[in-house]
């Protein structure tokens, strides 16, 4: 027991890792690094192709190289990571020992077994069926495997990370309550761990199915229950990167929830509400009715979308009344003027808020609405929206924490720190332009994964309008600007951690948790001064983020109704 | 540091909103609602509205009933060597479009104006049905086959892309309808 309980507090943040947990974390943030490397890599092949003007590949190994390119980027890059910001948020934040390391080791290398054989499996090319795989398509039983191992890999540090919590609990290792950036990653680990099972109950049967043990796999079921997985797996992103949000509010300004009931209460809605989440993937599909479509999707009142609402209000609130009290407290947006946009861990995390709630948030609810899905299913429409919630929210708010952990946690001093500066800018305004691009070519009808929109050599060709053509075109110059932002991370990234000065922490010495760790900070009596009395505009303590969130939820009316408009144009269906 | 660090106060849920909170939920929560109602509100009073109506049925009496389809309605045919039949069904009556691998057969001419009931179907994958460009995409499966009421507002040539991805050949999956007055 003794070696599992070597504790470090990082002299700079003041931060105390359990060595065991930092390596995992180390480890599991590396695998994502190299996932995001391998899926940016296809992202120009993908992106060069779509571009229709440069079509650069041939148009099986479009298909194949898609296929890669999603699972790369939306399961291995993405849950790599979330599993380092568990394990941080738990042993971290909680200052406690991470519970069983073996289990953890043996989670992470599932997972990076069922990465491979997954991969294999694409690169035999004979399983470009998408990373949904939508059956009655079949792809080599490697496929499923491969997935399957990965996910229960995922699982094990699902029950590791609750481990954690529960020795953290034992043995008063914190005072109270959990910190509000741990509450969200419980939130996320509870999502985790339904999103699995149900990613089991279809992933097995179609691996069954793939060897001959199964016989039919109906295509509606195989849909409904895909996208139970598929999309709470999107709740499990939004959960973790609010939590990133929080807590580089809280690192960077030392930001202090507004409301801590609020702000919990938002993140219990996710749980409680992530509707049947498979509906709104399903909306034009037959068989279902719309009765079921309506109330799945929305649960009678879009309480999840509310939360996400309330996050994004109270994330910018919370910096805007900590600026205020550091005194720039004048008019609408001195706060946001004076906020640190230099450095690299606030840009990320403010352009994922925005681009997040603008671009990502308010059409996935346009999408998501029954009658409207109709006039952008299967458009490329679809990656626009999700390039803005899982690139710029997810991905970009990741790359900030980043920032903030290769000193902390690799120990290493940040490289090409001017660089760094600007990575945010590049990658989240190039992802930022991909997205609302594919969005404007979607509503113009251009469907997605789709190799050739010109039709040609085709009998009954159809000639998209130049707008789309050109909007395909744009979405191709600003998805090279976001490589160039991804590459620039990864050369960040990598140089510092392998080449980075390292950090000497002067007489540092693995210390016992028990004798060697301070004691958790006693909470200090906050005299609860009438809230914040002295910041503020007319009663508001945070007066800017309401006028932001005033422009977002106009915007917001305003593009739902003109789609409504648009749909009211289409021919009459009943 | 304090969202990285357990509440101050120990009793947090007691603490009391902020204003600007209160204002933002009560607001959004009222936008929400109204998002909610769109859907029953379009179902009764608009005129895009996907039906219910879907049954199961097996891909050999759907090519069956098209055919018949096919052999009463045909006026010509298209594409050449592929020898396409364009069908002119009556206006209010049952027509079907099979979607397979790689093409949507047969190829529809409807009056503008004039209902039908479409019937949709695969007889293999899932394909996606994309009428362009009014824009119109729904959702094809194998085994389900899905009625829908349409009314062609205008004349005109248009296109069925296929855009649920296919195969490699998806791209290719290519088909008209025509409108006439
Ligand atoms: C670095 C710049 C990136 C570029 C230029 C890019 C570009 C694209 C494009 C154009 C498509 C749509 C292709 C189509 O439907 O025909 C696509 C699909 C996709 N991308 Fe990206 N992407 C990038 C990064 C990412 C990242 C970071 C993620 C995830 C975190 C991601 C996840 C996906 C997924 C899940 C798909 C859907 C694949 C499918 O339809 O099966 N991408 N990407
Ligand atoms: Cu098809
Ligand atoms: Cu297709």
């Amino acid at each position: 027991m003794a070696l599992n309980r070597m504790f470090r507090t990082c002299p700079s943040s003041g931060l105390v890792f359990h060595e065991p947990a930092e390596k995992l974390m180390r480890w599991n943030a590396v695998a994502a690094v190299v996932s995001l490397l391998v899926g940016g890599i296809l992202a120009i092949g993908v992106m060069l192709t779509r571009w229709q003007a440069v079509h650069l590949l041939p148009p099986d190994m479009f298909y194949q190289v898609l296929t890669a390119h999603g699972l790369n980027m939306l399961v291995f890059w993405i849950i790599f990571f979330e599993i380092a910001v568990l394990y941080f948020a738990a042993s971290t934040l909680l200052r406690c020992r991470i519970a069983t390391p073996g289990m953890a080791w043996a989670g992470f290398w599932l997972m990076v077994l069922g990465a491979l054989v997954n991969n294999y499996s694409v690169l035999r090319g004979d399983s470009s069926v998408m990373f949904t795989s939508y059956a009655p398509m079949g792809a080599h039983p490697t496929f499923y495997l491969g997935l399957i191992l990965f996910a229960v890999g995922a699982l094990i540090a699902c029950f590791v990370f609750f481990g954690t919590l529960v020795v953290a609990k034992a043995e008063r290792t914190y005072q109270g309550s959990v910190p509000l950036v741990t509450f969200g990653a419980i939130t996320a680990g509870i999502i985790a761990v339904f999103t699995i099972a149900a990613g089991a109950i279809i992933l097995i049967p179609t691996f069954l199915w793939s060897v001959g043990l199964v016989a039919h796999i109906d295509s509606l079921m195989y849909r409904t229950v895909w996208w139970a997985f598929g999309h709470s797996s999107q709740q499990i992103n939004v959960a973790a990167h609010v939590s990133v949000w929080y807590a580089v509010a809280a690192i960077v300004f030392g930001a202090k929830p507004m409301s801590e009931k609020v702000s919990r209460g938002a993140f219990l809605l996710y749980i409680l509400f992530l509707q049947l989440a498979s509906a709104h993937h399903l909306l034009t599909d037959p068989g279902l009715t719309s009765n079921w479509k309506i109330f799945n999707t929305s649960y009678a009142m879009y309480l999840a979308v509310l939360a996400s609402m309330v996050h994004g209000l109270t994330v910018p609130g919370s910096i805007e009344v900590a600026q205020r009290e550091k005194g720039y407290n004048q008019g609408l947006f001195e706060w946001l003027r004076k906020a640190p946009w230099g450095n690299p861990v606030f840009s990320s995390m403010f352009i994922s808020l925005i681009g997040f709630g603008f671009l990502g948030g308010i059409s996935g609810v346009m999408m998501g609405t029954e009658q409207l899905n109709l006039i952008i299913h299967n458009t490329v429409y679809v990656p626009g929206h999700f390039h803005a919630t899982v690139v710029v929210g997810t991905t970009l708010a990741f790359m900030g924490l980043t920032y903030f952990l290769i000193p902390v946690m690799f120990r290493r001093e940040l490289m090409f720190a001017g660089m760094a500066k600007w990575q945010p800018y590049v990658f989240g305004l190039g992802m930022a332009g991909v997205s609302l691009f594919l969005m404007g070519a979607g509503t113009l009808g251009v469907p997605r994964r789709h190799w050739d929109i010109s039709f040609a050599g085709n009998p009954f060709p159809y000639e998209f309008p130049g707008a789309a053509w050109l909007m395909m075109g744009i979405a191709g110059v600003t998805g090279m600007i976001a490589i160039v932002g991804g590459a620039m991370y990864l050369l960040i990234t990598v140089g510092s951690v392998f080449l980075g000065r390292k950090i000497q922490t002067p007489g540092f010495q693995h210390v016992r948790a028990r004798d060697g760790v301070a004691p958790a900070p006693q909470p200090v009596a906050v005299a609860i001064a009438a809230h914040h009395p002295s910041i503020g505009v007319a009663g508001f303590v945070a007066p800017g983020t309401f006028a932001l969130a005033m422009v977002f939820l106009v915007s917001f009316v305003l593009y739902y109704f003109i789609n409504w408009k648009y749909l009211s144009t289409i021919w009459p269906l009943k | 540091m304090s969202a990285i660090l357990p509440p101050s106060e120990r009793v947090w849920w007691k603490q009391p909103l902020d204003r600007v909170e209160l204002v933002w939920i009560v607001v959004a929560l009222l936008w929400c609602l109204i998002m909610f109602f769109m859907m029953p509100y379009w179902h009764i009073y608009g005129q895009q509205n996907l039906a219910n109506e879907a049954y199961r049925a097996n891909p050999g009496d759907f090519s069956k009933k098209t055919e018949e389809m096919i052999q009463k309605y045909k006026v010509r045919e298209e594409g050449g060597e592929l020898k396409v039949p364009v069908v002119r069904p009556p206006a209010g009556s049952d027509v079907y479009l099979i979607a397979q691998l790689w093409r949507w057969y047969p190829m529809l001419e409807l009056e503008a104006g004039k209902s039908y009931r479409i019937h949709l179907m695969s007889m293999d994958w899932l394909h996606g049905f994309s009428l362009q460009p009014e824009n119109i995409n729904i959702q094809v499966h194998p085994g389900y086959e899905h009625v829908i009421t349409v009314t062609p507002t205008r004349p005109g040539t248009f296109a069925i892309i296929c855009n649920e991805y296919c195969g490699v050949n998806h791209h290719t999956m290519a088909s008209r309808l025509y409108v006439v007055k």
